[in-house]
């Protein structure tokens, strides 16, 4: 154990440079996925922010009973999709009116009757606030025979769900494509160290050291690798959060990675330093394998 | 120790390195593998430490047959044998000491005993003084030792030596030879490719000619025909 980390740290040592560049390319390669990722969770985090204000309201027939209205409250307020249920009588709806609508608020004064019918505002539980379950909750409400209109903003609530879809999916593939292209530069810088030190493996092999045992140090190299890359990359990704910050003073609610997700990235680096490595190493030591038969010809 | 049995070797461009192949080597012998370069010395040693394999026939080593070896058996099997090179193989960022201990680690030896073991063979090389020389401080013939050393600190039951001397002067020739025998007298079985013929005019050692990939010549068969006269 003690010799597999020697050799793993001695090629760091004997290679600085070359050890260096894949450290950073690996870095730079998370350093992208990294800001995305933080791009796509504070889109989230807005996304939410906006969910939260998706409100179904049912306006209600005038002249229906108190009584009725409190059963379907609470009727409604059992649907598995509602948070909440909020009744608005036309006083209140008409106070709302006065105090939001500034420019309307001469008219609304001078009225004689109140034009606002009572109304049931519904708020959605997380997970529930897409198009389809908002579409499904206001089909249920039109099935009461006292409720005259639903209204939910339609497209409004399909914008917001295409804006998600699409982050989730532009997230996903520019994630994949870095992904393919660190793990592709992990393996070119360990095939460099290992053309670097072939003679070293030929020797080992001749003396008999296991194939594993010949993989183990390249392997526990691309992993330091990928766990120092991918440490950079994370304090790459602080410092452009930070920089972000104090640039932009309207971005005041921008957030960082929350701790598993930082150690996500540190362990895809890691993952992929690993991975990287057994392939190269892998083919390499097939391909010696082969060559030792082809040069002799 | 070692048999051949109608080795044939040849590569997929058609080269052929080696045809109908077969021979012996017993306990405790001493073979000079000769003829010129190109003749299928090197890739019947290759053969027998398994870094290729024949197209067909059988090689066995130490009773394995060494041609269906696969993965960590030909790493065992390598553990029993002491390869050196014309070229030494050292590795040049590695002192003397360095060099034998790093083959003992790489085939998972005890810590504890790996300095006692470098020192032990270096002396019995006679290097002892030299053990934290890089190679680059050391003579041809001192690096060629230092690769038998490396060569003989596992106790391997053969030791296979590919044109040992042939990067060598004379005196330094002379004295890898002597470790060869005196290693030989110890009991291993020594297969040396050589093109040296002063050598082998030098010793009584079994020569086993080779050309164009095919045996033309054994000593020991000849020694056989002769008694049987």
């Amino acid at each position: 154990m003690r010799l597999l980390f020697r050799e793993a740290l001695l090629s760091f040592r004997r290679a600085p440079v070359l050890s260096g560049l894949s450290i950073t390319t690996i870095a730079f390669s998370l350093f992208t996925i990294g800001l995305f990722g933080l791009v796509a969770i504070n889109l989230q985090q807005a996304l939410q922010g906006l969910e939260e204000r998706v409100e179904v309201v049912a306006f209600i027939m005038r002249g229906t009973p108190a009584e009725t209205i409190a059963q379907a409250s609470e009727d409604i307020a059992s649907f598995p999709e509602v948070q909440a249920v909020n009744y608005v009588t036309e006083e209140q709806a008409l106070a709302r009116a006065r105090r939001e609508l500034v420019e309307f608020r001469d008219a609304y004064r001078d009225l004689q009757v109140n034009p606002l019918p009572p109304s049931l505002e519904l708020r959605l539980k997380p997970g529930y606030r897409d198009a389809a379950h908002v579409g499904d909750v206001a089909e249920r409400l039109k099935g009461f025979s006292f409720i005259e209109d639903v209204r939910y903003g339609r497209d409004w609530i399909q914008r917001l769900d295409h804006l998600r879809n699409l982050t989730g999916i532009l997230g996903l593939v520019i994630g994949l494509v870095f992904a393919a292209v660190a793990m592709v530069i992990i393996g070119v810088t360990i095939r460099l160290t290992l053309l670097q030190r072939a003679r070293e493996i030929h020797i080992m092999r001749l003396v008999g050291a296991t194939n594993w045992f010949i993989r183990g140090p390249f392997l526990l190299e691309g992993a330091l690798k990928g766990l120092l890359g991918g440490l950079l990359a994370v304090a790459l990704c602080y410092g452009g959060y930070l920089l972000f910050r104090q640039n932009t003073a309207s971005f005041n609610g921008i957030i960082f990675f929350q701790p598993f997700q930082a150690a996500t990235i540190v362990g895809f680096g890691v993952l992929m330093g690993f991975a990287g490595s057994l392939l190269s190493v892998g083919r390499h030591l097939r391909h010696m394998g082969g060559r030792a038969d082809r040069r002799a010809a | 120790m070692i048999r051949l049995s109608h080795v044939n070797k040849s590569y997929p461009n058609g080269a052929v390195a080696l045809k109908d192949v077969s021979f012996h080597v017993a306990r405790g012998e001493f073979v000079f593998l000769t003829g010129h370069s190109g003749a299928g010395k090197s890739t019947l040693l290759k053969l027998l430490y398994a870094e290729q394999r024949p197209t067909s026939g059988e090689v066995r080593v130490s009773g394995h047959v060494v041609s269906a070896l696969r993965g960590d058996a030909v790493a065992r099997l390598r553990r029993r044998l002491g390869i050196i090179f014309q070229d030494f193989r050292l590795l040049e960022d590695r002192t003397a000491a360095e060099n034998i201990a790093f083959a003992l680690e790489v085939t998972g030896a005890r810590r504890d005993t790996i300095a006692a073991r470098a020192s032990r063979v270096l002396a019995q090389v006679g290097l002892a003084s030299k053990s934290r020389a890089y190679p680059r401080e050391l003579s041809g013939g001192e690096q060629q030792r230092v690769a038998l050393a490396r060569a003989l600190v596992n106790d391997p039951a053969i030791l296979l030596a590919d044109e040992p001397t042939g990067n060598l002067d004379e005196r330094a020739t002379r004295g890898v030879f002597q470790l060869l025998r005196d290693i030989n007298a110890g009991g291993t079985v020594v297969v040396m490719a050589t093109h040296d013929l002063d050598l082998i005019r030098q010793s009584t050692y079994r020569t086993v000619e080779m050309r164009d990939g095919s045996v033309v010549y054994d000593s020991a068969e000849e020694a056989r025909a002769a008694g049987g006269r």
